[in-house]
């Protein structure tokens, strides 16, 4: 391995756990939250009180339609926490970003053990309004201002009609067409029925993802993840505390960033790549370990889009042969040459948002997978991100 | 969403941008025709959206100057979602590279028959005016 000069290989994961899933869920958020911390705490065989950080992604935010109802210090609060370290950035390389910040929490010395955790309640609150655009109160005629004035203005309310417009570029480039990019959608749905706590799990054909509405070229219904009720949350320890604990240490072999003006107008490029690349590049200046050692992958897939992107930037596939690779999901599949979204993802399991990618990663290399587990798995890769972006690479022993 | 329920209410109103100092003179262009992007004066660089400095050169001396209003089609979709009560879908929300510069985009809705758009297609400024603001919008620039 690269030496031990990096943050991340001082640092393992070392306890995971998910509330339920809901689609409205009964509990309360901070129920949930509570249920996937102490889930993932008692996993490692330890207990609150001797987790000495804690951060979510992106923090608690209030009136957002359930985006983040959680905030640190409540979780801290509810668990009987005394932490020494506390998160404090709402800004990074998005859902990633928590874990990075903790890494270097760990590794610097701060504390030992980061609990990191996301609730999302988008469908309690989209009981109370049925807003799922930019605008957030829907319709309402008040002015906008930021990143959001460069669409708002021009009907393109959802963030749909964004990805839309790379997945029409690359669809251009490199003559991808929809039959390909619907073998994500997929392979998602037949991985989430094998998974108990995924919200759809009804089998889907590609002809049903060919019939399904089209939400906004090329990207239809079945392109985009759904929005749900749940906590994940991930216990990161420093790599000498995480030796006694109850369950093998998975060890952050690489971590790679970046972010970009996506989202803030300023797109780079031709529309037919992410600046997620760079996160790739870094990712693998990090390890010895090349793509052909991954054995399975959970890749972000707010938008399907994102996955074939993503894909490439993490040089799984070269440019522009991400659609082909996922083409009749095969290779994607269980047994396949690089399973993808083992738990169904964010567009079957449900938008967990980022941290049911982690989880998943983490119950493969555990030998948790149950009817979804990959053989044998030892080397997964995670990325999350559609405007900041993060990915880890992850090993057991 | 059946199409027949949009046809029926009204249009809802498009939400516009606050004119700040930094980005009023784009929105507010148009009443006299034009399509004003920042450039810098120091390394001629163009930069859109606008931004107190140079991204190239940091220079602080940036200004806002009229351009062609052509460019073409580097990509788009077509909506068909009624994201709100009485949105008129299919409308089509496209980035436009000028002319100008490459990779130097306007994002805005492409006007006329929506089966007609395609990367690559030359198209031409227009304006429509919303209260106090003048959205750009693209029409596909006809050579005959």
């Amino acid at each position: 391995m690269t030496g031990n000069a990096h943050a991340e290989k001082q640092v393992c994961i070392t306890g995971a756990g998910q509330s339920e899933v809901g689609r409205p869920s009964s509990k309360s958020a901070l129920q949930l939250t509570v249920d996937a911390c102490m889930t993932a705490i008692t996993a490692a065989g330890l207990t609150p009180r001797d987790i000495d950080g804690i951060t979510t992604f992106p923090g608690r935010s209030g009136d957002t339609g359930g985006f983040s109802p959680v905030g640190s210090t409540e979780a801290m609060l509810a668990l009987g926490m005394e932490p020494t370290w506390i998160g404090a950035s709402t800004e990074g390389h998005a859902h990633l970003g928590a874990v990075i910040s903790a890494v270097q929490a760990i590794a610097s010395g701060m504390c030992r053990h980061v609990l990191v955790f996301r609730t999302v309640t988008q469908a309690q609150a989209r009981l109370r309004s049925r807003s799922s655009t930019l605008l957030g109160k829907a319709g309402q005629p008040s002015r906008v201002e930021g990143a959001n004035q460069w669409s708002v203005p021009f009907n393109a309310i959802s963030p749909t009609n964004m990805y839309a417009l790379y997945a029409q570029a690359y669809f251009d480039k490199y003559g991808a067409t929809s039959q390909q990019l619907g073998a994500i959608a997929v392979n998602a749905r037949a991985m989430a029925s094998k998974n108990p706590n995924a919200i759809y799990r009804k089998p889907l054909t590609l002809d049903d993802y060919m019939a399904s509405r089209v939400i906004s070229t090329p990207l239809r219904l079945y392109d985009c993840d759904t929005h749900i009720d749940g906590s994940t949350a991930i216990l990161l320890s420093h790599r000498d505390a995480a030796r006694d604990l109850k369950l093998p240490p998975i060890h952050i072999e690489a971590m790679g960033m970046a972010i970009g003006g996506l989202g803030y107008g300023l797109h780079e490029g031709d529309f037919t790549s992410l600046p997620a690349t760079r996160a790739g590049d870094m990712l693998w200046s990090h390890t010895d370990l090349t793509p052909k050692d991954v054995d399975v992958a959970q890749i972000y897939d707010g938008f399907s889009i994102l996955t074939l992107l993503w894909l490439e930037a993490m040089q799984l596939c070269r440019p522009g042969e991400a659609a082909a690779f996922v083409e009749g999901g095969a290779r994607i599949g269980l047994g396949g040459e690089l399973p993808l979204n083992t738990s169904g993802g964010q567009l079957s399991a449900g938008r967990f948002h980022g941290y049911g990618h982690t989880y998943e990663a983490c119950l493969q290399l555990w030998g948790q997978g149950g009817e979804r587990q990959v053989e044998g798995a030892k080397v997964c890769a995670v990325a999350n991100g559609g405007y900041g972006y993060g990915a880890l690479l992850l090993r057991t022993d | 969403m059946p199409e027949a329920s949009t046809e029926a209410r009204p249009e809802p109103k498009r939400q516009l941008p606050l004119l700040e100092p930094e980005t009023a003179f784009f929105w507010t262009g148009g009443a006299n025709g034009q399509l004003l992007i920042q450039q810098c004066a120091a390394c001629g660089t163009y930069q859109h959206p606008p931004l107190p400095r140079c991204r190239a050169c940091h220079s602080a001396d940036v200004a806002p100057v009229a351009v062609s209003g052509r460019g073409r089609i580097a990509t788009y979709t077509v909506n068909r979602e009624a994201w709100l009560p009485g949105l008129k879908v299919p409308f089509v929300y496209a980035a436009v590279e000028l002319e100008e510069q490459s990779q130097l985009y306007v994002f805005a809705n492409i006007l006329g028959l929506v089966e007609a758009v395609r990367i690559g297609l030359a198209v031409t400024v227009t304006f429509e005016q919303h209260e106090d603001v003048w959205l750009p919008m693209f029409e596909i620039h006809d050579d005959r």
